[in-house]
């Protein structure tokens, strides 16, 4: 029987604030994840600590509510012990950027098999609306004492030098582009990064919905007029963000500029879509290649005892003979 | 005088000269000549030219610790010879390099003096070899020839040398074995026909019976083969001193079939094993105090969502950096309490190498069994401790995944409660634990407080239940886990004086004993093995009855008297402590002793070691 996306969600009471950015993304992903037919027991979704990382509890899957900024090793974790499973990371701009920033980037050395969805809105939402690392500089939200003294990060052009092989910009109410960016970044063989961006209307009261889509009040009448709206999308402007001969050092080059350059869009438009996108092996493979075992059974599966009488499986004598000394 | 006449080999020199593989060399001869070793190693926190030594004492019976004594020292340069010749015995003989010093300036003229023509074997072996342009390649020779000329001194055969290196030297190395044992034939000879004579310590080749196999090993070495044996297939590490050892012993044998992960910190390392456990593997991560310390926020997270979790913690000398190649048990306090709030934690404290091995296996077997962090206090003293032990035995090492469901349990128990609960309230504390990709086992878990589901609520009465269920799995540990595996007790039930004491100190407390018990005086020993759940009513016992209650730990403030006295009430008459960052000497636990019964010392402060 078809899954719908009635199967992906609980009945836990949702507390987030009405018109809240996170609501976009949660469709999303339960849509994303019944499109896919993804069985529930086989995805595994971690989060880091903010208002979004209550997400897994509002997902039928398996999922793990964790520390601030951790939300990656620990996936990272999971789905090197057990390949089988669908891991998504989720993480928050201040979470995963801030905090967990030291994550963010050496997670881009291993490209491991995962999806990292940010949910990126330029604020601390849970401990009432300080600047987060993708907040502009100069930028004064209704929660900030003083305009942000900091200059902000751009996640992707770091997840571009870090060695993310998969790097997207999705929009929380674009929900059918969105929808596609994360059963991209699902499908993608390796580290997928998919920031999104998304209104705080609690704190953010600059990059609102009407920002990002362009309905702009006019003073005067004090009426939304809809002017031209600030995102567009990449696929639709002829751009190609796919390496398409990895083993091309030219070509990577050549992608990874395109990608830097388009990351630098903001003022005026921002492009959203996939970025940069190349196949390597992942860290999967390269653990393989090493541990011969591993590739048999991923470490969760690895017998390792005789169940019925608890003898370990593991023979050691071998070890234990080059130690011998009479 | 020692329990058994002890023989004690000391070799210095700069780090990176090759003392490690010298002292490895010599003491892998000896013990193949049926003989036990104990071989103590420090280092400082350079790379390459600070002073390092390696001290190896042989006996012909058990031994677990090192003596202060050296009965010779081996030398290729002055630092060693100024910062070690005052420990060398009367009697006793120093090997030094003449090209570096005259025998009157090294002002023990109550010693055989050795001098050592390095440079000229060296030639003598290039020539013979054909290998005169790579003179400069050979200078390491000069470890194999200290060695030589040591063993011919005492007389150990020449053939155990031989096979030694030949040991060493194989595979496409193998080349290199006639050039060193020709070389060491030299050397040996030297020492044997020109200065045996003069020398009155012997080694010699005793004969071991069948069925008493023995290996050398180091404690990091002993630690990844138990947990090898123990089902653990995913091992994290962050770079750091002594504990780096173990992760890259099991990283260099990829048949052990252990996914070995090089975090970017301790936070990664501790949140990577969680991840991994999460999904049924059996995973580890090991550290020493710095990162231990990072690690806290992680050991927090796996307490209140009930993940096994075994964290190895080589403490060394703190706080901070601290030293970072020398020894302490500072930690002990801190892994009782590491993270904010409360949770339930095993707490193990292994003495020596065979206790490492073993403590890996049941550290995993409470993790699962109790789902919970489990914390072992390992130590540097005996992460680079080098002993013979017996070959490790197998028979009735099991392997034990407590509450795991099986996918037809699983169904079994949807079918019968409707829904699964991971966190279901239960008498013992423990719930039954599924796996990602188990149908109907899906869980939540969640660092906030949760209910039976695994999902967040504040609700007051909850929290009494779930903080009440979680704590009480410490009690179903304390009541399951054997008395034997808690604490060790040596020595007759009445003594002048009970010591007490964790990890490390073991060895050297077990030979002091014998060493007293010659002088009359009668000691027994408590060794707390698991510290947490505390074993109080077995150390309330034995404190009860005993006439002076001492502790003997490496720390300045002497935190297991702190923890006794917190689990039982007793206060400790006096306490033997030391925290130079260098081991506990068996003299130094004989002194001790002393100084607390005849001198009524009441704090004795332990400060021997180079």
């Amino acid at each position: 029987m078809a899954l719908k996306v009635q199967d992906y969600k609980t009945d836990v009471h949702n507390d987030w604030c009405p018109g809240c950015g996170d609501f976009g993304i949660l469709n999303a992903v339960q849509q994303a994840l019944a499109e896919m037919q993804l069985p529930p027991e086989q995805v595994l979704l971690f989060s880091g600590v903010g208002c979004f990382a209550k997400t897994p509890h509002f997902v039928n899957t398996y999922g793990c509510h964790t520390l601030h900024g951790r939300s990656l090793p620990f996936a990272v974790g999971a789905k090197l012990a057990n390949p089988d499973l669908t891991v998504v990371s989720l993480g928050g701009d201040g979470d995963g950027y801030g905090i967990g920033a030291g994550h963010f980037l050496n997670t881009g050395r291993r490209n491991v098999d995962l999806l990292y969805l940010v949910f990126d809105n330029g604020v601390y939402g849970l401990t009432k609306g300080q600047a987060s690392p993708t907040l502009k500089k100069d930028i004064q939200t209704k929660s900030l004492p003083m305009p942000n003294i900091n200059d902000a990060i751009n996640p992707l052009a770091v997840a571009l030098a870090a060695g993310y092989t998969f790097i997207a910009r999705g929009y929380a109410y674009d929900g059918k582009g969105l929808r596609e960016l994360i059963k991209a970044g699902i499908n993608h063989r390796g580290l997928a990064l998919l920031d999104v961006l998304q209104p705080c209307p609690t704190y953010n009261t600059v990059n609102t919905k009407e920002w990002y889509e362009g309905l702009e009040m006019d003073e005067a009448t004090g009426i939304k007029k809809a002017s031209a709206p600030r995102l567009y999308k990449l696929e639709e402007s002829g751009y190609d963000p796919v390496v398409h001969n990895p083993a091309d050092p030219a070509e990577i080059s050549q992608k990874m500029v395109q990608a830097f350059q388009k990351s630098q869009e903001w003022e005026g438009r921002i492009p959203v879509g996939v970025f940069y996108q190349i196949n390597l092996p992942t860290y999967h493979d390269r653990l393989n290649d090493r541990v011969a075992a591993l590739k048999r059974f991923p470490a969760a599966k690895m017998p390792i005892y005789e169940p019925s009488t608890g003898t370990p499986a593991a023979d050691i004598s071998k070890a234990l003979e080059e130690l011998r000394v009479c | 005088m020692p329990k058994a006449p002890s023989f004690s080999w000391m070799i210095g020199g700069p780090q990176g000269s090759g003392v490690d593989s010298s002292a490895t060399t010599f003491a892998r001869t000896c013990a193949s000549g049926g003989l036990f070793v104990f071989g103590k190693r420090e280092y400082h926190s350079n790379i390459k030219g600070d002073h390092s030594y390696f001290q190896i004492r042989v006996s012909e019976e058990e031994i677990h610790s090192h003596i202060d004594e050296v009965h010779l020292l081996a030398t290729f340069d002055k630092e060693t010879l100024e910062i070690h010749k005052q420990e060398v015995v009367k009697g006793g003989a120093i090997l030094y390099d003449p090209t570096l010093l005259k025998p009157e300036e090294i002002g023990r003229p109550d010693c055989l003096l050795v001098p050592i023509l390095y440079s000229e074997i060296i030639q003598a072996t290039a020539k013979e070899f054909h290998r005169e342009k790579d003179l400069m390649k050979l200078q390491i020779m000069k470890n194999v020839i200290s060695v030589a000329t040591s063993l011919g001194l005492v007389g150990l055969e020449f053939d155990l040398l031989k096979s030694t290196l030949e040991g060493i030297f194989k595979g496409r190395r193998a080349a290199l074995a006639p050039m060193n044992v020709w070389a060491a034939r030299k050397a040996y000879d030297y020492g044997t026909q020109e200065f045996q004579g003069s020398y009155p310590h012997r080694l010699r080749h005793v004969q071991v019976g069948n069925g008493h196999r023995r290996i050398m090993i180091t404690g990091t070495t002993a630690t990844a083969l138990g947990k090898v044996v123990g089902g653990c297939r995913f091992q994290t590490y962050y770079p750091i001193t002594p504990a780096s050892d173990e992760s890259e012993y099991l990283e260099s044998h990829p048949e052990f079939g252990v996914a070995v992960i090089q975090s970017e910190d301790e936070i990664a390392a501790i949140t990577m094993a969680i991840g991994a456990a999460v999904t049924g593997a059996r995973a580890s991560t090991s550290t020493s105090g710095p990162g231990f310390s990072l690690m806290a926020e992680g050991l927090g997270w796996a307490g209140m969502n009930e993940v096994p979790v075994v964290v190895f913690n080589y403490q060394r000398a703190g706080p901070s950096t601290g030293l970072p190649t020398r020894h302490e048990q500072g930690d002990l306090k801190f892994a009782l309490a590491a993270s904010h709030g409360e949770f339930p934690r095993l707490v193990l404290a292994p003495g020596d190498l065979e206790e490492y091995f073993y403590d890996a296996i049941d550290a995993f077997n409470y993790a699962e069994r109790y789902q919970t962090p489990v914390i072992v206090l390992a130590d540097k003293a005996l992460a680079n401790t080098t002993e013979t032990i017996p070959w490790y035995d197998l028979d009735g090492v099991h392997i034990d995944r407590g509450l795991l469901l099986t996918d037809e349990e699983l169904a079994v128990l949807v079918a019968s409660e409707g829904r699964y609960k991971r966190f279901k309230f239960t008498e013992s504390g423990v719930s039954p634990r599924s796996l990602p990709g188990q149908k109907g086992g899906i869980f939540w878990k969640t660092g906030d407080e949760h209910n039976e589901l695994g999902h967040i609520t504040e609700d007051p009465d909850n929290r009494t239940r779930m903080m009440t269920k979680r704590m009480r799995k410490l009690e179903t540990a304390a009541r399951e886990i054997p008395i034997e595996k808690k604490v060790n007790f040596f020595g007759d039930r009445d003594a002048d004086i009970t010591l007490v004491s964790w990890g490390s100190p073991k060895g050297a407390i077990l030979d002091a004993m014998e060493l007293l018990k010659g002088e009359g005086i009668r000691v027994n020993f408590l060794q707390i093995h698991l510290i947490l759940p505390f074993p109080s009513e077995f150390v309330a016992q034995v404190l009860s009855r005993a006439r002076r209650r001492v502790n003997v730990e490496m720390n300045y403030s002497g935190q297991l008297a702190q923890v006794i006295r917190e689990k039982t009430g007793f206060t400790m008459d006096a306490s033997i402590l030391k925290w130079n960052g260098r081991a506990i000497s068996q003299n130094e636990i004989v002194e001790g002793v002393r100084k607390v019964l005849k001198e009524q010392e009441s704090k004795v402060v332990l400060t021997h070691g180079a």
